[in-house]
């Protein structure tokens, strides 16, 4: 054990004993050096988070084909101070009629549900917060948290909108939290294992390859759960302005913002995490955990990077046909793919790699194709009854 | 008194403070709110015992199903839920005797209960696989099959039925 490979325990021990020196007893300080630990995490997190809000605005500006921030040091670098500054000296409202503890508390939770989730995040072999043995589960009582906190603030605003927001947010988490799940399960089955560092380890060959289809409806489910365009219903500013955060300013506002960037990262580490190899890039983790954590933020990075341009490119789906695609195609389909992908698993694990490789790889292809032939089909055929009836009928006929 | 111990009695009075402001408070929102305060308490319990599994299905069922639901339903209603009338009728009594017979039940049965007095069970070795050997357990003959897959039946049906309530017939 020295500083290189495990610079976590070797610093804690330092630090440990040093308090032990000064006659601490070993379990305060115990609670003391988690207390540390905690706080340099977040912290570290939230700096990561200003320099999130100058990626995003760059990114969404090359999107639209502008410069984005420039100004402000060089390549606008210093601009998320000058807005953070701004936030702050805003005049910070609480709207008339609103309820007082819950309208503050409800950015706090929003930004404190995805601080937790990096509890369970492997950055390196032994540098982690702590290893759950059911953190996919976590991953989840994380995500319920983060509705709670939407539900709070729409409440709490006495605002239809933020109202009707919240509710949006509600219906679309409890639905896309079933293929989410469903699909958290087929790592599950692949590592043997609901931790993250075990799924880590076992990804000789990434998931993605064995999964292509697990990995898409995880990232579908992922936006879903972000709230992000095209799945966006819970703020759709054409439509309810701003939705749930419509009455926050100053840095409350802020703090959702925030929580809102870190969390589409954060998804794109778990989608690194559990289909592409966590810290893993061709032993190159070996190297040390400094390299192991870079390795993980950066495709966690890139996942970011996938999220933003599937919200820069698409424009937002209808609620109806977005709960429709939902509960229609995405369910049957990730419990179909869980059914397969364990039922492949049991028959071929015993065969060599490259059949188990290519027999888990095709079966995902074929389940797809045929989920988006029976899809054609259907569309066809609401598209012709349409033309026969009309869309006015059609119209009329609805609402009758 | 350890750590451990402290976090508990934190814990604890935090539980069992918001389970009296649920059934106190006149807000609807805040009752439910508190509830799910309650239940993250027990969930923090759950994980001091070394049941990490059992913390964080309470969160996900709890509050990310049940609570939410609760607080949905309520909003559905009038906006201003505040009950101004008195909160409790002329029986409370009776529900105040059922409450008392019922801790009374409880703390008889946790008195025969050899592990209140007996020394503290044994902390888990390192490394022990709770959640494996549930699984295990949830799946094998010996123990809890037959009542796993009847709770799966029941869920099913009710799962089949709520489609058939729901289905819109053409």
């Amino acid at each position: 054990m020295n500083l290189w490979n495990d610079p976590v325990h070797v610093i804690a021990d330092w630090l440990g004993g040093l308090l032990g020196g000064l006659g601490m007893p070993p379990a305060v300080a115990t609670v003391l050096l988690a207390l540390l630990g905690i706080v340099i995490l977040a912290s570290a997190l939230m700096v990561l988070d200003i320099f999130l809000v100058w990626v995003e605005r760059k990114v969404v500006a090359r999107f639209q084909d502008r410069l984005g921030p420039n100004r402000v040091g060089p390549y606008g670098l210093i601009q998320p101070f000058a807005d953070i500054i701004k936030l702050i000296i805003k005049e910070d409202i609480t709207p008339d009629g609103a309820d007082k503890p819950v309208f503050n508390l409800a950015p706090l939770l929003s930004l404190m549900s995805v601080l937790i989730l990096w509890a369970i995040i492997p950055l390196a072999p032994l540098v982690l917060g702590v290893d759950l043995n059911v953190s996919l589960l976590y991953l989840v009582a994380a995500g319920a948290i983060g509705t709670l906190s939407i539900i709070m603030a729409g409440w709490a605003s006495n605002n239809k909108y933020a109202l009707i927001g919240a509710y949006r947010q509600v219906a679309v988490l409890v639905s896309f939290e079933i293929p989410m799940i469903t699909t958290l399960l087929i790592p599950t089955v692949l590592s043997g294992s609901m931790g993250l560092k075990a799924i880590t380890e076992s990804q000789g060959i990434w998931y993605v390859v064995l999964s292509p289809l697990g990995a898409f409806i995880f990232l579908t489910a992922a936006i879903a759960e972000l709230g992000r365009t095209p799945f966006d219903m819970n703020e759709a500013e054409s439509e309810i302005v701003a939705g749930f955060h419509i009455e926050y300013t100053g840095m409350k506002f802020g703090l959702f913002y925030a929580g809102e960037l870190l969390h589409a990262f954060t998804f794109g580490g778990f989608l690194a995490i559990l289909f592409f190899g966590g810290y893993r890039l061709f032993g190159l983790e070996n190297l040390g955990p400094a390299v192991a954590a870079a390795i993980l933020l950066a495709k966690a990075m890139i996942g970011y990077w996938v999220i933003m341009w599937i919200k820069y490119t698409l424009m937002r789906i209808r609620i109806d046909h977005m709960l429709t695609f939902n509960w229609k195609f995405l369910t049957p389909l990730a419990f179909t793919l869980l059914m397969v992908t364990a039922l492949v698993n049991a028959l071929l694990r015993d065969s060599g790699t490259g059949v188990y490789v290519a027999g888990m790889f095709f079966s995902n292809v074929l389940l797809g194709w045929i989920a988006l032939e029976i899809a054609r089909r259907h569309a066809r055929s609401a598209r012709d009854k349409h033309e026969r009836t009309g869309p006015v009928l059609e119209t009329v006929r609805r609402q009758a | 008194m350890t750590i451990a111990q402290i976090i508990f009695l934190i814990v604890a009075a935090g539980t069992l403070a918001s389970a009296v402001i649920v059934v106190t408070t006149p807000n609807l929102v805040h009752a439910a709110l508190w509830l799910v305060s309650t239940l993250f308490g027990v969930a923090v319990v759950f994980a001091l015992l070394n049941a990490g599994f059992l913390a964080v299905v309470q969160v996900v069922v709890y509050i990310g199903a049940i609570a939410i639901l609760f607080i949905f339903a309520v909003m559905l209603t009038r906006r201003e839920q505040r009950d101004f009338g008195q909160q409790m009728n002329r029986f409370w009594w009776l529900g105040a005797l059922v409450a008392v017979a019922t801790f009374a039940g409880l703390a008889a049965m946790l008195q025969s209960w050899s592990g209140l007095s007996g020394a503290a069970a044994a902390d888990l070795p390192i490394g022990f696989d709770s959640v494996g050997a549930l699984g295990d357990a949830l799946i094998s003959p010996q123990a809890f099959v037959l009542p796993f897959e009847v709770a799966s039946v029941l869920l099913l049906a009710a799962l089949v039925g709520a489609v058939y309530v729901a289905f819109n017939r053409k």
